[in-house]
C-alpha cells in the first residue's frame, strides 16, 4: 500500500488554526482510523479522518508540517497511505462524545456513523470561543452539543472533562468515546474506572510505519498505530 | 497398551519436536524476532515472547542516541517491505536499561534475548558490545550490514571480508558472550564473508539483512518516496534470496545460522531449515499478520511436520543440502 495522490476539493477554515481539507475522492475507514500524509520532500504524519468519502481530514497549525499542509490550495495534491489503526467500536445506545482540540476530528466522523444510536451528547472544548470548531458537524449528525471553553466565551465555563463528569453522573450512557490532548484522555479514563462505564480512548504517539512493525510508537507495550489508536478503557479492560 | 503411556515431559508420538539449540542455548522453538521489528521496549519484547517467539532481538542500537530519517521511513509495495528508519535508537547507555528490563520479562518464559549492535567504526562495536554486555543478554548481534547508511557510514562492514573479521575480532575480544552476525546478502560471495567471521570468532551467523538498497518513486510526484530515497528491501520478494544465502553459508562454515528473510509462514520457516538454518528469523511478516504471526507459524510447522512425518528439526537441518 502505497502513497496514493489525491486532489483537494475544498477548503474550510472554521478557526484561526484549523482548516477542514476535503479531498477528491473515497478511501473505506471505520470512525477513529488514521492515513499518514505525504507531502514530497518535506515529511508523512498521521491525521485522523473526519469522512471518508469524501476524505476529509482537520489540520491545525502548530508546527512545520501542519503550516506547510496550511499553505496548499484547492486543486493542489497531497498523498495518503491508509486507512491504518483500529478505531471506534461503534456500541450502545445512549453515547457521550468527548474532544479537545482538533480532537474533534475524528468525533465528527464518529457521529455521522452512529445512526442507530437513540441519543449521542457531544462535549467539545477549547481555551476560547473562536478555537471550538465542527459543531455543526457535530449537530448535522444528530448529537446534542455542549460547548466549553475555559474562558467562558463560549459555552460553559471550564474543561469538557468537568462537563462530561456532570453529565455521567447526573445521567445514563452506555458508552463514551474521547479524542483530545492527553490530560484530558487520562481524566476521561478515571471517570469511566470510576463510574464503570466502558470507555473508548483515540491515542498519540509518534509515527513511522503506521503498521506496526517499527516499534516507534511504543506505550507499555501496544503499539498505538495498530493494536489503537482507539483504545477500550473502563470495565473490564 | 504400554507403549502408548506417556511419561510427564516426554514427547508423545505425532506431536514433533521443535526445540533447537544454539549456541548451547536452548530455545523451545526455531523462531527468532529480527532486529529492528517491534524491538523497542522491554514490554513489547515480552509479548513477541507471549505470542511464541523462540528468542527475541533488540532494535540495534549505537554509541550515540540516533534521530533516524525523516518519514516516510517505511514501506510496503506489494510484494514485500522497503525501509529507511536509519538506525533510530536511544543510544547504548538508555539501551542497556530497555535490555536489563527486557531480561526480567523474559527470564520467566525462558526465552533468550538477542541485543543487536552497530557502530561507525571496529573500535565503536566493541565500546558499544562492553558496555551491552554489562545488561546480560543471552547473544549479542552485529549488524555490520544495514544497507540504508551507505551515504553517511560508507560501504557495509558486510560487503568485505576483511573489515567484516576485524569487527567480529574486536568484539569477540571485550565479551564471552555469543556472537552472532548479521550479514548482508548485497555481496558476489556470502560463503566466504560468513567463513571470515567465523575465523575472526564468530559464534553464529544471521543471514540475510535488507536486500538492496532498492528506490520507489512516485510516478505522480515524480521523485523517491522514502525522504532517504533508498531503503533496505524485505519481505517475501526476498525468500530465495535469502534461501540461497542460506544454503551457501550452510555449506561453508561449521556454526549455526539464523536464516531470515521472507519468512512468512511454516512451510517458509521449515524450506530455511531444511537449506541449512538452525533458528528462523521472522520480520516483515509482522506486517502481514501481526505480533501474533509466530504462535501462527509454529502451529503450521507442527501441522506441516506431523503430515508429512517428521519427527524434528535436527532430523531436516540442511536436507536440502544435495
Ligand atoms: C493518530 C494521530 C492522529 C492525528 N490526527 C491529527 C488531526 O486529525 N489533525 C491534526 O492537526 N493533527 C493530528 N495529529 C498530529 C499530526 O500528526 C502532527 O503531529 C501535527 O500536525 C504537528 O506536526 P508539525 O510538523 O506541524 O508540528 P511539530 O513540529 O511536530 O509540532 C509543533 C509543536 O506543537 C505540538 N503539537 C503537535 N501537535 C499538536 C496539536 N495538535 N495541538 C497542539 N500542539 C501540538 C508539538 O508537541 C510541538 O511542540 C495526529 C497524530 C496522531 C498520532
Ligand atoms: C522496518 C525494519 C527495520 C529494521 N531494522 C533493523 C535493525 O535495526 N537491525 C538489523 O540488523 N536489521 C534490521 N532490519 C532487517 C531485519 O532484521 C531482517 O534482517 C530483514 O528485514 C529480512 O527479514 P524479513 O524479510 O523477515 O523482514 C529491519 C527491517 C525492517 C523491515
Ligand atoms: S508506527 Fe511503526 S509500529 Fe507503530
Amino acid at each position: 500500500m502505497l502513497p496514493r495522490p489525491m486532489t483537494i476539493a475544498r477548503i474550510d477554515q472554521p478557526t484561526r488554526k484549523v482548516k477542514a481539507l476535503t479531498l477528491h475522492g473515497r478511501l473505506p475507514a471505520q470512525p477513529g482510523q488514521f492515513v499518514m500524509v505525504w507531502m514530497p520532500g518535506l515529511n508523512e504524519k498521521p491525521f485522523s479522518l473526519v469522512d471518508d468519502d469524501p476524505v476529509t481530514l482537520a489540520v491545525a497549525s502548530v508546527g512545520p508540517f501542519s503550516a506547510r499542509l496550511h499553505e496548499l490550495e484547492v486543486g493542489d495534491r497531497l498523498w495518503l497511505r491508509g486507512p491504518f489503526g483500529h478505531g471506534f467500536d461503534i456500541v450502545g445506545e445512549y453515547a457521550l462524545l468527548v474532544g479537545g482540540g482538533y480532537g474533534v476530528a475524528p468525533l465528527a466522523f464518529l457521529a455521522s456513523r452512529t445512526i442507530g444510536a437513540r441519543r449521542k451528547v457531544a462535549v467539545i472544548g477549547a481555551a476560547t470561543g473562536d478555537e471550538l470548531f465542527f459543531e455543526h458537524r457535530l449537530a448535522g449528525a444528530g448529537c446534542e452539543v455542549v460547548l466549553v471553553t475555559e474562558d467562558c466565551s463560549a459555552g460553559e465555563g471550564g474543561v469538557c472533562t468537568d462537563v462530561a463528569e456532570r453529565l455521567l453522573q447526573d445521567e445514563t450512557f452506555d458508552v463514551v468515546y474521547g479524542c483530545g490532548p492527553e490530560g484530558m484522555l487520562e481524566t476521561l479514563e478515571q471517570l469511566c474506572s470510576e463510574l464503570g462505564i466502558p470507555g473508548q480512548l483515540s491515542k498519540e504517539a509518534y509515527m513511522r510505519c503506521a503498521m506496526g512493525i517499527c516499534g516507534s510508537c511504543e506505550r507499555d507495550g501496544l503499539l498505538i498505530c495498530r493494536d489503537g489508536p482507539v483504545f477500550p478503557v473502563g470495565p473490564g479492560t | 497398551m504400554e507403549s502408548m503411556h506417556s511419561w510427564p515431559g516426554e514427547i508423545t508420538v505425532g506431536e514433533p519436536d521443535l526445540t533447537v539449540e544454539l549456541c548451547g542455548v536452548r530455545l523451545r522453538n526455531p523462531l527468532v524476532l529480527a532486529a529492528g521489528i517491534l524491538g523497542t521496549g522491554a514490554e513489547l519484547l515480552a509479548r513477541v515472547a507471549e505470542s511464541g517467539a523462540g528468542m527475541v532481538t533488540t532494535k540495534s542500537c549505537g554509541p550515540a542516541p540516533r534521530e533516524g530519517h525523516p518519514n516516510p521511513t517505511v514501506l510496503d509495495w506489494g510484494h514485500g517491505l522497503i525501509n529507511a528508519v536509519g538506525l533510530a535508537n536511544p543510544g547504548v547507555d538508555q539501551e542497556v536499561k530497555t535490555i536489563a528490563r527486557a531480561k526480567d520479562l523474559l527470564s520467566p518464559l525462558e526465552v533468550p534475548l538477542v541485543a543487536s549492535i552497530f557502530a561507525g567504526t571496529v573500535e565503536g562495536f566493541a565500546e558499544v558490545a562492553q558496555k551491552v554486555d554489562e545488561a546480560q543478554p543471552d547473544f549479542i548481534e552485529l549488524n555490520i550490514s544495514c544497507p540504508n547508511l551507505a551515504a553517511e557510514m560508507g560501504r557495509p562492514f558486510a560487503c568485505d571480508t576483511g573489515d567484516a573479521a576485524r569487527v567480529t575480532a574486536s568484539v569477540r575480544q571485550v565479551t564471552t558472550r555469543p556472537i552472532i552476525v548479521k550479514l548482508s546478502p548485497n555481496v558476489t560471495d556470502i560463503a566466504s564473508v560468513a567463513r571470515s567471521v567465523e575465523h575472526a570468532g564468530a559464534d553464529a551467523i544471521a543471514a540475510i539483512n535488507t536486500l538492496g538498497p532498492g528506490m520507489i518513486i512516485d510516478v505522480h510526484a515524480g521523485r523517491p518516496i522514502l525522504a532517504n530515497k533508498v531503503g533496505g528491501v524485505s519481505g517475501p520478494a526476498i525468500r530465495p534470496i535469502a534461501v540461497r544465502c542460506v544454503y551457501d553459508i550452510y555449506q561453508a562454515v561449521e556454526i549455526p545460522i539464523i536464516g531470515t528473510g521472507g519468512v512468512s509462514d511454516g512451510r517458509d520457516a521449515l524450506e530455511m531449515i531444511m537449506a541449512g538454518a538452525t533458528a528462523v528469523g521472522v520480520g516483515s511478516a509482522v506486517r502481514y499478520r501481526g505480533a501474533e504471526v509466530f504462535g501462527a507459524i509454529l502451529e503450521e510447522m507442527r501441522a506441516l511436520m506431523t503430515s508429512v512425518g517428521y519427527g524434528s528439526l535436527v532430523e531436516l537441518r540442511g536436507i536440502a543440502q544435495v
